[in-house]
């Protein structure tokens, strides 16, 4: 049986004294949360690390909270207990669902939304809906905090805006309006997504027409991404929407600068966000608030 | 700061008794399960946290023994296939629906699939089929064709609310 190589581990009781041990460390240590990602990859060979830094000994970062009309979630919550928390499945249901398809159940008990966005994996489903629903990453280090947008977390694939001292605290979601529509969509046959699509749609008073749209796509690009041409195609009447799908949906495609690989061609990918698309924005619409 | 070295004495609770063993940090809940305490009842074949056999439950909620450290289960309950029937050897209702509906050829998988579909039931005893077959969609079944694996989780699932009703 294939085994994992040697290390240690480290249990700092503050993010200060994780970032202190980062610092130290360099790259022969990373911090571990749930090492769903991780372990699996060492385990393969393709990481080797001396020391794993475990950010669940620190107190308070297991807590979602709700602060200033945002969602605060720490770096130790799992994606089992996002999924199954009351305050997301009330306030902000389209995090939960993303959460409830999240790889497989036992990645949920065990992995972290942080530890997810942390490890940069481009088939993340989490990291392309949050990018749709505007939310930021919290950083601290021995040398301050900054908050980063998920656009500028992200690097590429499996590479963070993340200076070698810094502890990913906290992600935090602004809660939408009442008049905020929302769907993701995953399409799945392999191991890891093939697609992920999320829109938000923000409906005018009479609710009639999209006063401004959010589309993001996953796990055809290094990282999720918008597409502000896709974006602008969205807004408009509600009555001439399903016209307006299918430009749109190339307008996402083209931004993703589609590649032919394993998971499918180029070409193959464009029909599935076009398709998904449409079906996102139908779920979104279906709803009577900002459901998933 | 408090580091731990080479080696770390763990204490966790495996199928109700206490235990405390020494492990490396590197090592696995299976490799610690099977090598040191005799419970070969996990099965380990992707060693990598995809197909399901090694699945045992910590704190009744299900993980892949096989990437999950050891470490992690420190304080905390682990459940395997050999603690799930009565000490008396009365089976678990999940045991004996799947020999009824026989939801096994080879049977490796299965110690994995009952964990699971234990945890599943114990969260949300009226799981509709369709819960069913999203819950245990991370649990690989080579032999089977699962078709016989959800006859059997339903009727525990029926047996179970018979019992409590």
């Amino acid at each position: 049986m294939n085994r994992l190589p040697a290390f240690t581990i480290s249990q700092p009781q503050s993010v200060a004294e994780a970032s202190e041990m980062l610092a130290s460390l360099g790259d022969s240590g990373r911090l571990y949360a749930g090492g769903t990602e991780l372990l699996a990859t060492m385990k393969e060979g393709a990481l080797l690390y001396d020391t794993l830094v475990d950010v669940k000994t620190v107190p308070g970062l297991a807590d979602i909270r709700v602060q200033d009309g945002e969602l605060w979630i720490g770096a130790a919550v799992t994606h089992f207990s996002i999924e199954t928390s009351p305050i997301v499945r009330e306030l902000l249901p389209v995090l939960s669902y993303v959460e409830s398809r999240v790889a497989n159940t036992r990645v949920r008990a065990t992995g972290t939304l942080v530890g997810n966005l942390c490890f940069a994996e481009p088939h993340s489903d989490p990291a392309t809906m949050l990018l749709c629903l505007d939310a930021r990453v919290v950083a601290q280090s021995t040398r301050g905090e900054r908050q980063l947008t998920i656009d500028e977390f992200f690097v590429g694939a499996y590479e963070t805006a993340l200076e070698e001292d810094e502890v990913v605290t906290s992600v935090v979601v602004p809660l939408p309006p009442a008049n905020w529509r929302m769907a993701y969509k995953k399409f799945q046959i392999i191991e890891r997504p093939t697609l992920g699509l999320g829109v938000v749609l923000e409906l005018n008073d009479g609710g009639d027409s999209v006063a401004t749209a959010r589309a993001a796509v996953g796990c055809v690009s290094e990282s999720p991404l918008r597409s502000s041409a896709a974006e602008a195609q969205l807004a408009g009447p509600l009555e001439s929407l399903l016209e307006r799908l299918d430009a749109a949906g190339d307008s996402l495609a083209d931004e993703a600068d589609l590649l032919d690989d394993r998971e499918g061609s180029a070409e193959y990918k464009r029909h599935l966000i076009k398709v998904f698309l449409k079906r996102a924005v139908q779920q979104a619409l279906q709803s009577d608030g900002p459901s998933r | 700061m408090s580091d731990t070295s080479a080696q770390i004495l763990l204490r966790t609770t495996v199928n109700g008794l206490d235990v405390a063993v020494a492990i490396e940090p590197q090592e696995t809940l299976a490799e610690v399960l099977r090598e040191k305490l005799q419970l070969i009842g996990t099965k380990v074949s992707c060693n990598v946290q995809v197909c399901g056999a090694c699945t045992v439950l910590v704190d009744g909620l299900p993980v892949s023994s096989c990437t999950y450290l050891a470490y992690e289960a420190r304080d905390r309950q682990v459940l395997t296939i050999e603690g799930l029937a009565s000490k008396d050897g009365t089976l678990h209702p999940l045991q004996t629906a799947f020999i009824e509906e026989n939801a096994f050829q080879c049977g490796f998988c299965t110690p994995g699939m009952i964990l699971a579909a234990k945890s599943l039931l114990d969260q949300r005893p009226d799981s509709s089929e369709h819960e069913i077959v999203e819950y245990m969609e991370g649990n690989i079944c080579r032999c089977t064709g699962y078709r016989s694996i959800v006859a059997a989780i339903q009727k525990a699932q029926a047996s179970v609310a018979d019992r409590s009703s």
